[in-house]
């Protein structure tokens, strides 16, 4: 077995083992919470590694996911009805805001999204008979598929991980593939792609419309772990949040944002119990990491790893110095 | 029919003049050379022809059928290619992973999201082809950063033939070459089949005036000479923009 399928293994077991080593009930929905946030990040992710492009909407993708379920089940739809009516909705809601933000790039794109997103936030306030404004939307009960009740922290977070699976898996087959490799080229040379015979803007969109299919699921999942959801989720902080998971991680590649979204959710949920100025930590760790590894923690602890397996003897790959390093991850 | 016909090509940027009603007409299998001094508007002819700029007026045609109207993209499945007077490559990725990215931007793969790009044999079999055309198949798998200047120029043209093109347009393939690299360049671009119609800007006389059958001079986006080698060096025009009166 390589060490890749090792670790692997290692954390597949870790993760389906959370509930009977994380202690009580309130740690597990933590975990639950991580694994959410790890989809959004995932969904960011695409956009900032794979196609260069960093959306400060996302947020409200997200919450138009989440409004769409609550207000479907305030409707007297099933759940399965208000999921598939919340995946489409929000995916139009993605083509919309992918039409406009992508008739720029750099920080054009940002300055479009970040403005939808706001748009987004401010209907959520606002539209006070659908959304109901500051009070929110409470969702009375969590579905419960196959008679296997969600009610329960423990069974909520298996019906996440097994979504959270699915989502890593269908990440690594999209960015591996010849869809995937023209997205990172229209990230490194737009202007070659099109020489080639790529349809830049198109290879974009379909993008911001997988990132939006990722954030959707968050967004369901998020809305059924709260039960409730007010406009604050869609503000411009919890945008730029999913934007500081996926670059604190380490953007481009699938293990970073997971990490990003750990390590935020754990500060924000765990040592804010703690040190009262939690934020400040938060603050003093992006820093850090901006110092010390401004590639992200993913990359920046292979880079140490590798350095620390060179100090104790070259590897006959490297020695020759033909070949890039195993594991290598995209920029 | 003519590989590649432009007729009284225009284009300004604000008062600027680039290009002048240029005329030009490249027959099939063809070696054309385009010269002129610096601002002449050699490359923003390039850039017009395809399609990376939008001409004020005039035509573009590629064997017989109009290009004027269409994007670069489209202009590159009709069968053109180019490569770049400042290498515009994919840095991060080996060689094969550049020459197999622009045989991707000509198939329909490209737009499939489910298989695994490193299991499709056959465009790895012939992205392997075309940089041993090029002499670099034994580099395959070497991140491009760590190549030649030489070697990324011959990974551009091995990525502009992969394409199978029928009109090549080389933009200033010997800048920055030593006099081996040139060497290896000059061998690779003869070895070129005649299938390929080639229009060359070059600056490097030596090795362009060898290759070409044809001379087109362009001074202040207009071409002023043109003809066999011998009647644009014999031209007195040709002279006056290279040697001043």
């Amino acid at each position: 077995m390589t060490a890749t399928r090792f670790a692997l293994v290692a954390a597949l077991a870790a993760l389906i083992s959370v509930p009977a080593w994380v202690p009580g009930d309130y740690y597990v929905s933590v975990c639950s919470q991580i694994l959410i946030y790890a989809i959004f990040a995932l969904g960011i992710d695409v956009l900032i590694g794979y196609a260069g492009l960093v959306s400060l909407g996302h947020a409200g993708l997200l919450g138009l996911a989440s409004y769409t379920v609550a207000v479907c089940l305030a409707a007297g739809l099933g759940h399965a009805a208000a999921v598939t009516i919340a995946l489409v909705i929000t995916l139009a809601g993605t083509a919309v805001f992918a039409g406009l933000s992508l008739r720029a790039t750099g920080i054009g794109f940002i300055m479009i999204t970040l403005a939808l997103g706001q748009i987004m936030w401010g209907l959520a306030y606002r539209w006070v008979s659908i959304t109901g404004g500051d009070n929110g939307l409470s969702v009375a009960n969590r579905p419960a598929p196959f008679g296997f009740t969600l009610d329960v922290p423990s069974h909520f977070y298996y019906a996440t991980l097994v979504v959270f699976l699915l989502a890593v898996v269908a990440t690594w087959v999209f960015v591996h593939s010849p869809f995937g490799a023209s997205l990172k080229g229209t990230r490194d040379q737009p202007r070659r792609m099109t020489a080639l015979g790529y349809h830049v803007w198109l290879i974009r969109f379909y993008a911001c419309l997988f990132s939006g299919l990722l954030t959707a699921i968050a967004g369901i999942l998020f809305v059924y772990y709260t039960e409730f959801i007010s406009p604050p989720t869609l503000l411009l902080t919890s945008s730029a949040e999913g934007v500081l998971m996926a670059i604190s991680g380490g953007s481009g590649t699938l293990l970073g944002p997971i990490v990003g979204a750990a390590l935020v959710e754990i500060v924000k949920n765990v040592a804010s119990a703690y040190i009262t100025r939690w934020n400040m930590l938060l603050g003093a760790i992006f820093v850090a990491i901006v110092v010390f590894m401004p590639e992200g923690l993913v990359p920046g602890t292979m880079r140490l790893v590798r350095r620390a397996l060179k100090l104790r003897g070259p590897a006959p790959a490297a020695a020759t110095g033909t070949h890039p390093a195993p594991g290598e991850p995209a920029p | 029919m003519t590989a590649l016909s432009i007729r009284k090509l225009e284009k300004s940027f604000g008062g600027l003049r680039v290009t002048r009603g240029v005329d030009l007409a490249v027959q099939p299998g063809e070696r054309r050379l385009i010269i002129g001094p610096n601002g002449a508007g050699k490359t923003t002819l390039f850039n017009l022809v395809t399609g990376e700029l939008r001409p004020d007026t005039g035509s573009v045609a590629l064997f017989d059928q109009e290009l004027t109207r269409l994007p670069a993209r489209r202009r590159a499945h009709l069968g053109l290619s180019r490569t770049y007077q400042i290498i515009t490559l994919f840095p991060k990725d080996t060689l094969l992973r550049n020459v197999t990215l622009s045989l991707l931007g000509l198939s329909p793969l490209r737009w499939n999201p489910l298989l695994r790009l490193e299991r499709q044999r056959h465009l790895i079999e012939q992205a392997e082809h075309a940089l041993a055309r090029v002499g670099l198949g034994p580099m395959a798998h070497r991140p491009l950063a760590e190549t030649s200047y030489g070697e990324r120029r011959r990974v551009e043209i091995a990525m502009a033939l992969a394409q199978n093109p029928r009109v090549l347009l080389l933009d200033e393939p010997f800048a920055g070459l030593s006099v081996d690299e040139r060497r290896d360049v000059k061998t690779l671009l003869f070895g070129i089949p005649r299938e390929v119609t080639i229009v060359m800007i070059e600056h490097d006389m030596d090795v362009a005036l060898d290759f070409a059958e044809r001379i087109s001079v362009m001074h202040f986006g207009e071409v002023v000479v043109e003809g066999t080698r011998a009647e644009v060096v014999a031209d007195p025009r040709t002279k006056e923009i290279y040697l001043g009166e």
